[in-house]
């Protein structure tokens, strides 16, 4: 099976499917984020697709795309035939929710926790939805594209020797 | 005759300060070559790592503290028992380094008191032993009464450690 025929079955099984590229040979889609388990789901269960694997679960944003900026991104293996697969899902940065897949991989569990740390994106149903790499007392989302290069408010670099 | 004991004292104390290295990173890899036979940190009376807080005078920080780590080490430092001594080894535990970045400490010294900063990134062996003979002078000239001046208590009272 290569990207054209995936290409074929995937539209067929789920036509809500969009912006179909392939950059560096990688299948990508759009997908509707309130379909995103339902998608997931199939993929795993098609005796066809097998897509039984979770890579890797990220999230970006773009600050100038106006009430998508925040996209949560899914690397998708099919480990029998070697085939990956790229979803995207966008979500307005007002109300980022989104399903949680960890009852379907508990690999997501872990990514999960990582891309709410640092994108705030808010997995509905996910177990433990809490920061895991930063410190718990952090209030803001580092990864987001909202702070300036250099912060002249920082109170932490305030050292009269090797400050700036 | 209480400065001649406190000379010898300051002697003692000065040539057997037991290190505790909290290593996170390149810094620890050029001390652990500090340590080793070609530099003999040894030679200057610190024959043995101690890796309990308990037993060691010398705090040697060297590498990048994250500020999830910053509890921890202050943690460590509380552990040691007076009197205790603090090197700062290298950029990232001085100053936060080419760190600037919302996940790291900036400098040490924000979380815990330190006597002797080392620059460079890393700092050659000789910088560290060079930083370490310069907390000797200082644990030498140390006057026995310094842990209980006003001074001192108000400097940890600034860390908010009793």
């Amino acid at each position: 099976m290569d990207n054209q025929q995936l290409k074929q079955s995937l539209s067929k099984k789920f036509d809500f499917l969009s912006d179909w590229e392939e950059p560096y040979g990688l299948l990508t889609a759009t997908l509707p984020a309130e379909k995103n388990l339902e998608v997931l789901q199939g993929l795993y269960d098609d005796d066809q697709l097998k897509f039984r694997f979770l890579t890797d679960l990220t999230a970006v944003h773009f600050p100038d795309r106006k009430d998508e900026e925040l996209c949560v991104v899914y690397h998708l293996h099919n480990l029998q035939d070697n085939i990956r697969l790229r979803l995207k899902a966008y979500l307005p940065v007002a109300n980022p929710a989104i399903h949680s897949a960890a009852a379907l991989f508990s690999g997501a569990n872990w990514m999960e926790r990582e891309t709410y740390d640092f994108f705030g994106v808010n997995f509905l149903n996910h177990p433990n939805l809490t920061r895991i790499l930063n410190v718990d007392e952090m209030d803001y989302f580092p990864m987001r594209k909202e702070y300036p290069m250099e912060d002249p408010t920082r109170v932490d670099k305030d050292d009269e020797m090797f400050g700036r | 005759m209480t400065t001649k004991l406190d000379e010898v004292i300051g002697l003692a104390r000065a040539n057997s300060l037991w290190p505790l290295p909290f290593a996170t990173s390149c810094c620890g890899i050029e001390f652990m070559a500090t340590m080793g036979a070609n530099y003999d940190l040894a030679r200057f009376g610190s024959e043995r790592m101690g890796f309990t807080p308990r037993q060691c005078d010398m705090l040697l920080v060297a590498g990048t503290i994250a500020k999830k780590m910053a509890p921890i080490l202050r943690q460590v430092y509380l552990q040691m028992a007076e009197p205790r001594w603090v090197i700062a080894i290298g950029a990232c535990a001085s100053s936060g380094g080419i760190f600037d970045s919302y996940s790291v400490l900036q400098g040490i010294d924000q979380v815990i008191p330190v006597d002797v900063y080392v620059p460079g990134c890393p700092p050659r062996p000789e910088g560290i032993l060079d930083g370490i003979i310069k907390l000797q002078k200082i644990v030498k000239n140390e006057s026995l009464r310094r842990r209980n001046a006003p001074q001192y208590k108000a400097l940890l009272n600034e860390y908010g450690i009793q």
